[in-house]
């Protein structure tokens, strides 16, 4: 009998929170989505670069008294669902904020393949669809069939061969000879970049003289760099994951690997990395950057700090506050909330956002940061595709 | 010669990872799938004892095993007791007990989320390196198989050679029969499950001095460890070691002369060999 | 054979009854509701085509991400060469083929090796998957860009439940269920009686594994971007024992006892305590265990039969065998 009590107060209390759910909201507020893993593979990433990003920003136009609609001042309010790194979460996440919940915008979500998955549906809503954190080559294609659909990070085609280019003015100069061991993750950037980024090595003249993929999830390098090692490179370059850019890093710094490049993917701009590899992390290099010197940067690191606990990367952080800025300024510029004038709104305008001054070029920005290294404890963007205030590279020397 | 070397440090740590399993499982009959948030909780706390407190990992073990072992005790009394005691056969135990462990592996997750966060963390200790014949390895894994070596001895002189250890591994074989010949079967189970935590949190504090962590993390732990416990033969500590040390030297080995690419398929196909060959695991016995 | 009797009429009634108000959902909301209504139904079919093999033989396997992911594969490999029906037949052959092999591999063994060696299936199929890709072609993410929408999607699905139901039905009247539920009750027994038990699983495995490869074809034009990480998702072969276990096994409908108030509860926790989920989720996982410890199906049975309910675990006897 007490188990069946126990069953129908658990039945009812679910009914109740099924009547209740959906936030009440007062009159004259934005309310605006987010889903991304705040669980799963992909959480570790997003709660440095997108949560804290966002959290930052509703934080900073809630102060300011709200985003200028029209002459009338709106509060922004957030709604977050967690996807579990699973795109039918993900999907439905979208759904609800779209149907349910009702809100007026909705920040895409964390990483390339559930920006995709989720993309058909925020174009079926007519959101506009600011996606940052996902890097890939198809981004003309993808703004041509999805037109409410916005790209900001890059493309893995610029990231790599601006690598190259970084590394051909070393070869040139004579800081570093002509062989390299190129490894990459087994996923699509990984892939996406590799594929790049061989042949544009070998047109360079670079000899790749060790290459080989392994797959996501991978815990131990020794193998990969002793045998990287042993073909005797100047440079290494890994594209790579953020789990895997730890243990590449570390393993090569216990193994003293002999390098004056040495290049990791996602996760090198984190601030974790310096932390976890201490001095070592000086002069590794690493996919992403921005310009950490300027006011604005670190301004936002500073706050985002302060708000969130939480310290921002040197690549997407930035990247993804500044695209939440840019929608802000085109709600203010179409001077209401209705989705079809916003988006008209970021095609035309110019947006003035801490990464500098956005201008949407088929709704793609085309500047973007390529390439960083850690120097005396920032990471600094070394190239861009005209992004400017770019560092000058420096040679690794050594673990210690 | 590289290999080798390589291959025993990465089956050192995965002897970390598996023993205290092969205990839960073996001896207590439950497949614990929150094996590797424990794990990862003791990366935690080791963390936090060395950035916070400035205490050193291996010792931080003497205060992070003994949490471990009462909290493990904790779990066991109040939340498996109960589906231990409501089971009528293994089967139905071992579905009941994957049920509730997956239930306290999102627990423990959310708990983790809850206080650290999601990103990664990760701290340098002992990471220098040491030569040996030629080749730098990182002397917190020489120190991490040096413990692994340490643990797996212990525990072997403990269940071969004392009193009470013989009454744990005769409540493995048959705890019905072991409580025929007096053993508190109930007490012996507890204790194997809280020592099985213990040796989680143990190897988890060590694993932490070398590998970038994060709340969500412990699943990649459990699938290593539930795959070391089952081709060593259940319950069995010898073979856990070995089968750990033969993962460990199959993974380096295919990743160094074929392609890191298939090291997971390398493990599988030894698997079902073992398995093929020997379906009760390498020591394990064959049971009626 | 083509009897039916007056309780089977009742309840092919009340499946067409079920079936056509279901089918009706997208007419009446096209936006959230369906949403969460497909992926209900994908873990229906899902947790139903599962217990087809695990019910019986009580053998959990953890490879439906195998074979889901194969069918998604299947699709995002062909979607541009070849017409999408065809499409979903051989992303059943070729599930049914990898579960053929792995039958044969394992099933021989006892009910742990396979629970372990199921669990790792999905990961090896998807290092291979990933492998083959990054050597032989250029990219690992296939793009899936058809003109269905959920909806379609749904009806789809709904009709592959209707199939598989109908094919567990027809299965359980067969030889074939009858052997596997002597199998199921007792092997040495049913071995004694001449029954082919090793063959007997591994083609009950076959059938629930291209089940699963189907259900995985379908769903590859709604996620439009196919990648190993998301298509082998372990994740989901954890949920479909899950809530499979949850509704109970004993019965061909039970699993879809799990799979509403599971999937509906934990979408409640998921969007009203978006940063305590896995906390939640947790908690509601072990009450559950406690609270039901034979699965839904045995809360209904207690009301049905309030005192001969408590005694004995859910006895392996089919609906259509009563």
């Amino acid at each position: 009998m007490e188990r069946r009590t126990l069953i129908k107060t658990f039945a009812a209390s679910l009914l109740a929170g099924a009547v209740l759910a959906g936030p009440a909201l007062a009159e004259g507020t934005i309310t605006i989505g987010a889903s991304a893993p705040k669980t799963g593979p992909l959480a570790g990433g997003s709660a440095v670069t997108y949560w804290p990003a966002i959290q930052l920003w509703v934080h900073d136009v809630n102060e300011r008294g709200g985003i200028d609609v029209g002459g009338e001042k709106m509060k922004v309010e957030l709604i977050e669902y967690d996807d579990r790194t699973s795109n039918e979460e993900a999907i439905k996440n979208i759904q609800r904020l779209a149907t349910v919940d009702k809100v007026d915008f909705i920040i895409p979500p964390y990483g390339t393949g559930i920006n995709l998955a989720t993309a058909p549906l925020i174009a079926k809503y007519g959101y506009p669809h600011i996606a940052v954190t996902a890097v890939t080559d198809g981004v003309d294609e993808f703004a041509a069939r999805w037109p409410n659909s916005f790209w900001t990070l890059g493309t893995s085609e610029g990231m790599a061969t601006s690598l190259v280019d970084v590394m051909k003015k070393m070869k040139d100069a004579g800081q570093i000879n002509e062989k390299v061991a190129v490894v990459n993750v087994a996923d699509a950037f990984g892939i996406e970049l590799a594929n790049a980024g061989k042949p544009a090595f070998e047109e360079a003249g670079f000899d790749i003289v060790y290459e080989t993929s392994y797959p996501l999830q991978q815990q131990d390098f020794a193998p990969i760099i002793s045998s990287a090692m042993n073909a005797g490179p100047d440079s290494f370059v890994a594209f790579s994951y953020p789990a895997d850019t730890f243990g590449l890093t570390k393993q090569a710094a216990i193994a003293e690997m002999p390098v004056k490049v040495f290049y990791t993917g996602v996760a090198t701009a984190f601030p974790a990395f310096a932390g976890a590899n201490g001095a070592a992390a000086n002069g590794v290099m690493g996919v992403g950057g921005v310009n950490a010197s300027t006011e604005a940067y670190q301004d936002f690191a500073k706050r985002q700090e302060e708000v969130t606990g939480v310290a921002p990367d040197f690549w997407a952080s930035p990247v993804q506050y500044a695209s939440l800025e840019a929608l802000e300024q085109a709600i203010t510029a179409a001077g209401s909330i209705d989705k079809a004038a916003v988006i008209e709104a970021l095609k035309s305008g110019t947006f003035d956002t801490i990464m500098g001054e956005w201008k949407f070029d088929n709704n793609v920005i085309r500047s973007f940061w390529t390439v960083g290294q850690w120097q005396d404890g920032a990471f600094q963007g070394i190239a861009s595709k005209g992004a400017g205030g770019e560092a000058e590279p420096i040679v690794k020397s050594g673990w210690k | 010669m590289d290999i080798l070397i390589t291959g025993t440090v990465l089956g050192g740590t995965y002897a970390l990872i598996a023993l205290g399993l092969t205990l839960q499982y073996g001896v207590a009959r439950i497949m614990n799938l929150a094996n590797g948030e424990n794990l990862v909780l003791a990366c935690f706390c080791a963390f936090w004892l060395y950035t916070a407190a400035s205490i050193n990992p291996v010792i931080g073990i003497a205060i992070i095993a003994p949490a471990a072992f009462l909290l493990n005790w904790l779990i066991y009394v109040y939340a498996m007791k109960p589906l231990v005691d409501r089971a009528k056969n293994r089967g139905q135990l071992e579905v009941d007990s994957i049920l509730a462990t997956f239930g306290l592996m999102f627990i423990m997750q959310g708990v983790m989320l809850l206080v650290f966060g999601g990103s990664y963390f990760s701290y340098n200790f002992l990471s220098e390196p040491v030569r040996i014949l030629g080749a730098n390895y990182g002397l917190n894994r020489i120190v991490a198989l040096g413990a692994a070596v340490v643990i797996a001895a212990g525990l072997y002189l403990f269940l071969y050679r004392t009193r009470y250890g013989t009454a744990i591994r005769a409540v493995s074989v048959s705890p019905s029969s072991a409580s025929l010949v007096a053993i508190n079967v109930p007490r012996a189970s507890a204790f194997a499950f809280a020592l099985g935590g213990a040796l989680t949190a143990a190897g988890g504090a060590l694993l932490s001095t070398f590998y970038t962590f994060n709340s969500s993390m412990g699943v990649i732990f459990t699938m290593k460890a539930l795959i070391i416990v089952i081709m060593g033969g259940v319950g069995d500590v010898r073979g856990a070691v070995l089968a750990a040390l033969l993962l460990g030297l199959a993974e380096t080995a295919v990743a160094s002369l074929i392609d890191p690419g298939l090291t997971l398929a390398a493990t599988y196909t030894l698997f079902i060999i073992v398995l093929l060959i020997r379906p009760q695991g390498i020591f394990g016995r064959q049971t009626a | 054979m083509t009897r039916f009797s007056e309780k089977e009429q009742r309840v092919a009634a009340f499946a067409l009854l079920g079936f056509g108000a279901a089918a009706a959902i997208p007419l009446v909301d096209d936006g959230y509701y369906l949403s969460l209504s497909v992926n209900i139904a994908m873990y229906a079919v899902l947790c139903t085509a599962w217990t087809l093999f695990s019910g019986p033989t009580h053998y959990i396997s953890l490879a439906t991400a195998a074979f889901f992911g194969i069918g998604t594969y299947t699709v995002g490999l062909g979607i541009d060469s070849l017409p999408f029906p065809l499409l979903l037949a051989i992303a059943g052959i070729a599930a049914a083929i990898l579960a053929g092999l792995v039958g044969v591999a394992t099933l021989r063994l006892s009910g742990v090796y396979f629970v372990i060696f199921t669990l790792g299936l999905a990961e090896l199929v998807r290092q291979v998957v990933t492998w083959l890709q990054t050597n032989f072609t250029t990219s690992v993410g296939l793009y899936v860009f058809t003109d269905m929408t959920e909806k379609h999607i749904f009806w789809m699905l709904l009709a592959l439940a209707a199939i598989v139901y109908a094919t567990g039905w027809l299965i359980n009247r067969s030889r074939l269920g009858f052997a596997m539920r002597i199998i199921g009750n007792d092997e040495t027994v049913a071995r004694h009686v001449g029954i082919d038990v090793a063959r007997s699983k591994v083609i009950l495995f076959m059938v629930s594994g291209a089940f699963i490869g189907i259900t995985g074809a379908i769903l590859a034009p709604r996620f439009a971007y196919v990648e190993p990480p998301s298509a082998f998702n372990p994740v989901i072969s954890f949920q479909v024992v899950i809530m499979a276990l949850l509704g109970g096994t004993g019965r061909l409908w039970a699993p879809l006892l799990g799979v509403i108030p599971f999937t509906i509860l934990f979408d409640r926790i998921s969007s009203s305590f978006p940063n305590h989920t896995s906390l939640l989720i947790g908690v509601a996982f072990m009450a559950i265990v406690y609270f039901l410890p034979r699965g839904v199906i045995g809360l209904i049975e207690d009301f049905r039969k309030p005192r001969a309910g408590k005694a004995g675990t859910v006895a392996p006897v089919p609906e259509a065998a009563e």
